[in-house]
């Protein structure tokens, strides 16, 4: 080869180089916009409440705070979104101006009909979850994993992923799936971060049976070392 | 600018690379995998009101307590009960599985008639109306020829409201041929009778023992009551308690006890002895209470003349040291206890090793103490009205049984391991035979001899809720509901130390055309008419059941178990040496079958409890919980040890014919440290011919390759292996 062609080809390469960094920057940036910006918009529909519902107004105005409406039933179950019944106690009749209240008593009061509230933090089924678990026994906050819902004015518009149907808050505000706060993000490794360190309590007293009369094995320490990911059976706690 | 090749190429791979740091592809593989889970067509089971109930498990005669998950009327989960006196909260794999025996394929959904030949598996639907006619029919002929006694019935115990329904009814009719399924408890209860004069049945305080000598029991492989003893295995080892085994083999009860001492198998009661001889040379017992009680002298005797340390450590292959620090440890613990029935106590075993064992007990103290050996006297619900029997229900009654307990073995209540010789030389016959909750065709040793034995049975009529080997060779099938459908009493599961009632529910509605055998039974007995059916006055089996427990149904009912508060405890007194101990008098293990020449190995069952071995087979998810290293593809292993391997010329992985004196099977060689030269080890639990594909056909049934070896003082099946031989292919 002479040195000729060699020197235009050197020409040539330095020509294209420039299109071609600006190229892959662009490609770069337009698939940076699209993933983080566009794609998080296309992936979730935007639903309204049936009912703009306001805590704000609601905690000054019963007596028990938030134990009024999300309250243990007798029997461990929680009372997570308050039955039609629970409202009817308070809302038979409008008691104020509030179109928002109007519409609630009109068209669900009225009628009978549950309201079909968008539940934000709606587990798949094959989650088992006991509130009485962690809110009595672990004495958990609500806040650790709902935020501060209580004080909120308006809901949230709810989020909803079109490719699985769940809430947006399971996978978290944010579309990388960090979080800053415990309560931004609600799947299982979320769950298990805490799990992971935290100790469970098992005690005698909690058997349904006075078994006083029972030897050794049923005699079980409180506060074991045993976490509820570790012990035996592990998966079936909170996968039924 | 000209947009060329590479720029474009160039866009690609920076839309490349920003898609990768960007959220989209990550957030998508989540997504799309929570997709495809919702996929319509991917099977969910529908959602409904969620509920729990609680019942019992009868899979095995553990008697665990269960709580069923129920959405709507469909089962979804079982799961050990919390608080249950018997397994708070435990369960075992086969608990767990319970549900593939309600919604599996192997239920028989209606009364069926067999159509084509014995064993065929041809069979013709029928109504109820007509399969009680037939059974009718058929007994009334038998009777009104005077043959009442011929008529004969197969259940799995002797105790709880269906086996007694059967006794009554045969009683009635005029049979005294009640058999019931042989197990460790019959010797056990053969042990209470003769050294403490009592009818009980036995209670190990395990849970606060701290010194356990097992003479072979899988306390971790289904012995007596399994989660239950799995429970107390786990606090034992917390709370540094001592386990050691005594085995031929290393089981896995022997591998996480604290010492395991193999012995030659067969010589455990030679072993209980010899300890036995070392706390009396070193008095290391209460002398004054026990020197006192009745036979002591006598037992001394022969402990000191014939036990002595050399002596026992000739025969049971166990060193003099050993056995002498063995003694000193056990009888210096503040409470220990020696437990005895090999495996999952399926077998009855030995007599002699039973009393030797229980024996041992009473010198170091621990009758009735706590951490101790309890005679629980069983519970007595069953309280029915006397019946009024005719003449022919009289003369029937007065006939030997068939199987000579109660005659030939005075102390015996049911011989059934003697039923196929008497049958196959011509001694004895029977025109009709009822099977329920068993499956002796499979679980009874020789079971080709018994089924030779059957096929001379012209009416065999099966209860059984699945197509079993017994119900397949039946004529008549008359399904019952299985325990997650029907109401049924659970009594006290053996070697619990204070009565413990169950009661099974019906969870779900009944999937098929069944009915609970309790109903069958008394329909029949209305349909006979006369005394018979007066014997059984209840509209029902339900109704039956209410009345019987009275003031217990309603806890029943609603915890799923009664128990009673304190242990109510048998006392008589004890007797170091009955007439039946004298044939310890110059120790000879039970002699197994076959020549040593013909065949040089010895071929001892193992446990596991990933295979059941009784009336139930392994259900689809526990079958592949076994290793393979004891069933590999459709063969089951063997396992010996690496000389005899070498001896043999095996190597692992070999497939080899196993030859007994009973039979033949095409089996693999796993070479295993952890059994003692020349023996050979087989599981129970395998080898089925029925049930559904994922059970039959799997590794060969170690029963068809054993025989019975009766016992010379109780008549139950002794035997503890046979010879054999491998020869390979
Ligand atoms: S041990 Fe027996 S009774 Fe208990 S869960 Fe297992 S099979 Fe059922």
């Amino acid at each position: 080869m002479s040195i000729q062609d060699d020197k235009a080809k050197e020409v040539s390469a330095d020509g294209a180089a420039g299109p071609i960094i600006l190229f892959f920057i662009l490609g770069l940036a337009a698939s940076l916009v699209f993933g983080w910006v566009i794609f998080p918009k296309l992936l979730y529909s935007q639903k309204k409440q049936p009912i703009d519902f306001n805590h704000v107004l609601h905690v000054e105005a019963v007596d028990e705070g938030c134990e009024s409406c999300h309250f243990f039933r007798e029997d461990g179950s929680f009372s997570g979104i308050p039955e039609l019944a629970q409202c009817v106690d308070c809302h038979e009749e409008a008691q104020g101006e509030d179109p928002n209240e109007v519409k609630f008593v009109e068209e669900y009061v009225a009628n009978g009909r549950e309201v079909p509230w968008l539940v934000y933090a709606r587990q798949p089924d094959c989650v088992f979850f006991s509130h009485v678990a962690h809110v009595k026994e672990a004495e958990m906050d609500c806040g650790t994993c709902h935020g501060h819902i209580g004080e909120s004015e308006h809901s949230r518009v709810y989020e909803e992923n079109r490719i699985t149907g769940y809430s947006r808050d399971i996978w978290g505000k944010n579309i990388s799936g960090l979080k800053k706060h415990t309560w931004e993000r609600m799947k299982m490794d979320d769950c298990a971060e805490c799990h992971a360190t935290k100790e469970i309590k098992t005690d005698v007293e909690t058997l349904p049976w006075p078994i006083n009369w029972l030897p050794l094995p049923y005699k079980k320490q409180t506060g074991n070392q045993a976490s509820v990911t570790t012990v035996k059976e592990a998966c079936f706690v909170c996968h039924k | 600018m000209e947009i060329g090749r590479r720029s474009f190429l160039s866009f690609i791979i920076g839309g490349a690379a920003g898609t990768a740091i960007s959220p989209l592809p990550w957030k998508l593989i989540d997504d799309s995998s929570i997709w495809s889970q919702n996929w319509p067509w991917t099977p969910v089971p529908p959602d409904g009101e969620y509920s729990q109930s609680n019942s019992v498990c009868t899979l095995c005669p553990g008697g665990c307590g269960i709580t069923v998950r129920k959405v709507d009327d469909r089962a979804v989960k079982i799961e050990g009960m919390k608080g249950h006196p018997v397994n708070d909260g435990g369960i075992c794999v086969m608990g767990l599985s319970g549900l593939q025996l309600l919604y599996g394929p192997t239920r028989v959904k209606t009364p069926l008639k067999r159509a084509g030949k014995r064993g065929e598996g041809k069979w013709e639907k029928i109504s109820w109306d007509e399969a009680i006619s037939d059974v009718t029919k058929k007994l009334a002929e038998i009777r009104s020829k005077g043959e009442s006694h011929a008529v004969g019935s197969i259940v799995n115990s002797d105790s709880g409201t269906v086996p007694n329904l059967f006794k009554r009814f045969l009683t009635a009719y005029g049979s005294p041929n009640f058999m019931t399924m042989p197990s460790m408890q019959d010797s056990y209860n053969m042990t209470m009778l003769l050294m403490q004069g009592v009818s009980a049945q036995v209670g190990f305080d395990a849970e606060n023992a701290d010194f356990i000598l097992s003479f072979g029991s899988g306390i971790i492989d289904g012995w007596g009551s399994p989660v239950r003893m799995f429970k107390a295995n786990s606090a034992w080892k917390v709370n540094g308690k001592k386990v050691v085994q005594i085995e031929s083999r290393l089981s896995n009860t022997a591998a996480k006890s604290d010492k395991w001492i193999p012995i030659k198998p067969g010589t455990e009661a030679a072993l209980a002895l010899g300890i036995a001889n070392v706390i009396i040379m070193e008095s290391l017992y209460n002398r004054e209470n026990i020197e006192s009680q009745s036979g002591f002298d006598a037992f001394k005797e022969l402990v000191l003349n014939e036990y002595s340390t050399d002596n026992v450590s000739s025969i049971t292959g166990i060193n003099s040291a050993t056995i002498v620090s063995l003694a000193k440890n056990f009888a210096q613990a503040s409470k220990p206890l020696a437990i005895c029935g090999k495996g999952q106590g399926s077998t009855p075993g030995s007599l002699n090793e039973f009393m030797a064992v229980h024996a041992l007990n009473a010198l170091v103290g621990n009758i009735n103490k706590e951490g101790g050996v309890w005679a629980v006297s069983e519970s007595d619900y069953i309280k029915w009205p006397e019946l009024e029997m005719d003449s022919i229900a009289e003369s029937g009654m007065q006939k030997e049984r068939i199987d000579g307990a109660g005659s030939e073995y005075p102390h015996a209540k049911s011989l059934l391991n003697r039923l196929a010789e008497v049958i196959n030389s011509g001694d004895g016959s029977l025109g009709a035979l009822f099977v329920s909750d068993a499956n002796p065709l499979y679980s009874m040793p020789d079971s080709k001899a018994l089924n030779t034995a059957f096929d001379s049975i012209p009416f065999v009529v099966s209860f059984s809720s699945y197509m079993d080997e017994t119900a397949s060779n039946s004529d008549l099938i008359l399904p019952n509901h299985v325990y997650l459908e029907r109401y049924e009493d659970v009594p006290t599961p053996g070697g619990l130390q204070k009565n413990v009632i169950g009661l099974t529910k019906p969870v779900v509605t009944p999937q098929f055309n069944t009915k609970n055998v309790g109903d069958s039974i008394i329909l029949i007995a209305k349909a006979l008419g006369g005394s018979i059916a007066d014997a059984f006055p209840w509209d029902s089996y339900d109704a039956c059941l209410k009345e019987t427990l009275g003031d217990k149904w309603d806890v029943l009912e609603e915890n799923g178990f009664w128990s009673d508060s304190d242990s109510k405890v048998a006392t008589g007194e004890f007797n170091f040496y009955p007439d039946a101990m004298k044939s310890l008098s110059s120790f000879s293990s039970v002699s197994i079958e076959g020549s040593t020449i013909s065949y040089p190995l010895v071929l001892i069952p193992y446990d596991s409890i990933r295979l059941a071995n009784g009336y139930i087979g392994d259900p689809p998810f526990v079958i592949k919980t076994v290793e393979d290293t004891v069933l590999k593809g459709k063969t089951a292993c063997v396992e010996i040890n690496p000389k005899t391997g070498k001896e043999l010329g095996l190597t692992e992985g070999r497939y080899a014919f196993i030859h007994t004196p009973r039979g033949k099977a095409k089996v693999k060689v796993h070479l295993y440290e952890g059994i003692m030269p020349g023996i050979v080890a087989l599981p129970r639990g395998l080898g089925h011919t029925a049930y559904d594909k994922y059970l039959a056909g799997k590794g060969c049934n170690f029963n068809e390759l054993i025989g019975p070896a009766e016992d010379p003082i109780s008549g139950l099946d002794a035997a503890w292996g046979i010879r054999a031989r491998l020869t390979k292919i």
